[in-house]
């Protein structure tokens, strides 16, 4: 944003700088936390200890840890397709269904945005415990559903908005039901940004904690069990070697959506009809 | 959003019933039930009174009353209003260049960097919180660091335990939400009105002032909101780097559900967290609309 004359290249060097900076701020905390999970010492603390894999070994053969990874996997896997069959069907119909309703619905689902996470939390757990369900894993699907879904809406209403129109009419002109063309030409079309859909709302689940804490009953999540730990200073660095792990995978998988994505929006590019 | 009522149904419009149904059904059930009538229960209990049932009893104001005329909540409200308005300022500020950058000097960097600066938002929100907290500890890096590097003799206290730790760790942990819509609108401003600009012979900074900034409100409004209202709602943060001084309006909430065990007055709390976020849309709405005649 320099005011100089000197062209937007002098400039854009500047700002370059600033992103650059702006970049570290951004990851420096986050990549403390590797660091220190290999340092041989309890505290988080300057200087280094010397390098040790001890941390990570307290992690295996632990069942409480264990059964939390379990329960976060089962419940980010069924929440992230709940999230995913919501997100192509209500993106789907509000753009194709032409209908009031269709288009409310749509509108809704993005309304978590405008929701701090503890009103959900809260309007939740009232709901689960008056259809007594009560606090559940069940509860916790119904909540991340929730979360997940603007971003499951916005990455699947982007897609099918990119496929030419003329592909939806051509197959429904050569007799195609509404459910053939849905299923047969439009899904194929958007299967990456399905698999996109579907990883990017299994990591907010997998990572969720605002909502998690108010839903979960007896089983904790991954999260809950790190937030149980922080507790006693003595599993800091236990702490931080499983944030280490989560923080690697949340990375590949965060990754490998957006590769996703991208494909499938420059296949729908590429192969206009 | 306003294009809504445009959905008029074509001639050529032959959906199936039993197709249509399916297909509402599933995003019905979850945006009706489990967001309007979940929202809905939150209302109702907030007019009702604690005795201990789930749906508590009768039909009063008192948990209004007590949010209006007790001065904890005041202070507490106002409190989160200025911590969530600082770390909004403070993300969106520093969030405009880099959506600058991206949207008019990246070239074929552009998509590497706009996966890096996304890229923090798919990760644990509670391991990023958690990271500041071994930053700003009494023994932790920051203070270690320091001594190591002869700065001072001994660990301070000042880091943790303070609302500036709220702020920077909030405006850290929320930073990736306020590039995109920012970058989003800088990257849909037409290239002929840059042109036009300086053919007109602006110079670049009133161009930027006269024509990028106005044009490109929208999506700083739009960043500025999707920050503050999580944040405002915030109670993780406060408990693990804030201290008792940095109570903010989430931590009364979520204590009326755990410790307190009042949650009709807790409902009455989220009511009125929702009003002030609902004000706040508004705001940038009318605001929107002042700069927002691009479209």
């Amino acid at each position: 944003m320099s005011a100089t004359r000197s062209g937007t290249n002098a400039g854009g060097r500047w700002l370059g700088l600033y992103v650059l900076a702006y970049l570290v701020f951004l990851y420096l905390p986050i990549l403390l936390i590797p660091l220190f999970s290999f340092n041989d010492s309890i505290q988080a603390a300057f200087p280094l200890q010397g390098f040790t894999l001890e941390w990570y070994a307290t992690l295996y053969g632990n069942p409480a840890l264990s059964g939390a990874l379990g329960n976060s996997l089962v419940i980010g896997v069924v929440a992230a397709s709940g999230a995913t069959l919501c997100g192509i069907t209500v993106s789907y119909m509000d753009l194709y269904g032409r209908s009031p309703l269709a288009a409310t619905i749509s509108a809704v689902a993005r309304l978590p945005i405008l929701i701090p996470g503890v009103i959900v939390g809260i309007s939740l757990l009232i709901l689960v415990n008056l259809v007594g369900l009560g606090p559940s894993r069940v509860a916790i699907v119904l909540g991340h559903i929730l979360v997940a879904l603007p971003a499951t809406v916005v990455v699947m209403r982007s897609r099918f908005a990119a496929i030419p129109k003329t592909i939806r009419e051509a197959a429904l002109d050569l007799g195609a039901s509404d459910w053939m063309t849905f299923r047969r030409v439009m899904l194929p079309l958007s299967l990456p940004a399905v698999l996109s859909a579907f990883m990017l709302a299994f990591l907010t689940s997998f990572d969720e904690f605002i909502v998690v804490f108010f839903l979960a009953g007896t089983e904790p999540t991954l999260p809950l069990y790190i937030w149980s730990q922080l507790r006693f200073p003595r599993s800091l660095p236990t702490v931080m070697a499983l944030g280490t792990v989560i923080l690697t995978l949340s990375f590949v998988i965060a990754a490998l959506a957006e590769i996703l994505r991208h494909r499938g929006l420059g296949a729908a590019r590429r192969n206009p009809a | 959003m306003s294009t809504i009522v445009a959905a008029r149904p074509l001639p050529e419009s032959r959906i199936s019933p039993v197709f249509r149904f399916a297909m509402l059904l599933p995003g019905g059930l979850v945006t009706f039930f489990l967001i309007l009538f979940a929202l809905g229960l939150v209302l109702f209990l907030a007019f009702r009174g604690n005795d201990g049932s789930l749906l508590g009893a009768g039909l009063t104001v008192e948990n209004f009353v007590t949010v209006a005329t007790d001065p904890l909540y005041w202070t507490v409200t106002l409190r989160s209003l200025v911590i969530a308005g600082l770390v909004t300022l403070a993300t969106v500020v520093t969030a405009y260049p880099v959506a600058y950058y991206l949207a008019f000097h990246a070239g074929r960097r552009r998509n590497l960097l706009l996966f890096l600066v996304t890229l923090p938002f798919w990760t644990s929100y509670l391991l990023r919180v958690f990271a500041w907290k071994i930053v700003l500890a009494y023994n932790g890096v920051l203070n270690s660091a320091f001594i190591e590097s002869g700065l001072w003799s001994e660990p301070t206290l000042a880091f943790l335990n303070t609302p500036t730790a709220v702020v920077v760790t909030l405006a850290h942990a929320y930073a990736p939400f306020a590039i995109l819509p920012i970058y989003v609108a800088l990257d849909t401003i037409p290239k002929s009105l840059l042109e036009a600009a300086s053919d007109l012979g602006a110079r670049p900074f009133t161009a930027f002032r006269r024509v990028v900034l106005p044009n490109s409100m929208p999506g700083v409004l739009a960043a500025a909101l999707v920050v503050f209202v999580p944040t405002v709602g915030d109670y993780v943060t406060p408990a693990m780097v804030g201290g008792p001084a940095s109570t903010m309006i989430g931590s009364l909430i979520q204590s009326q559900f755990g410790k307190a065990n009042d949650w009709p007055f807790g409902a009455a709390l989220s009511v009125c967290v929702m009003l002030v976020i609902l004000c706040v849309v508004l705001l940038a709405r009318g605001a929107d609309r002042r700069f927002g005649s691009r479209t």
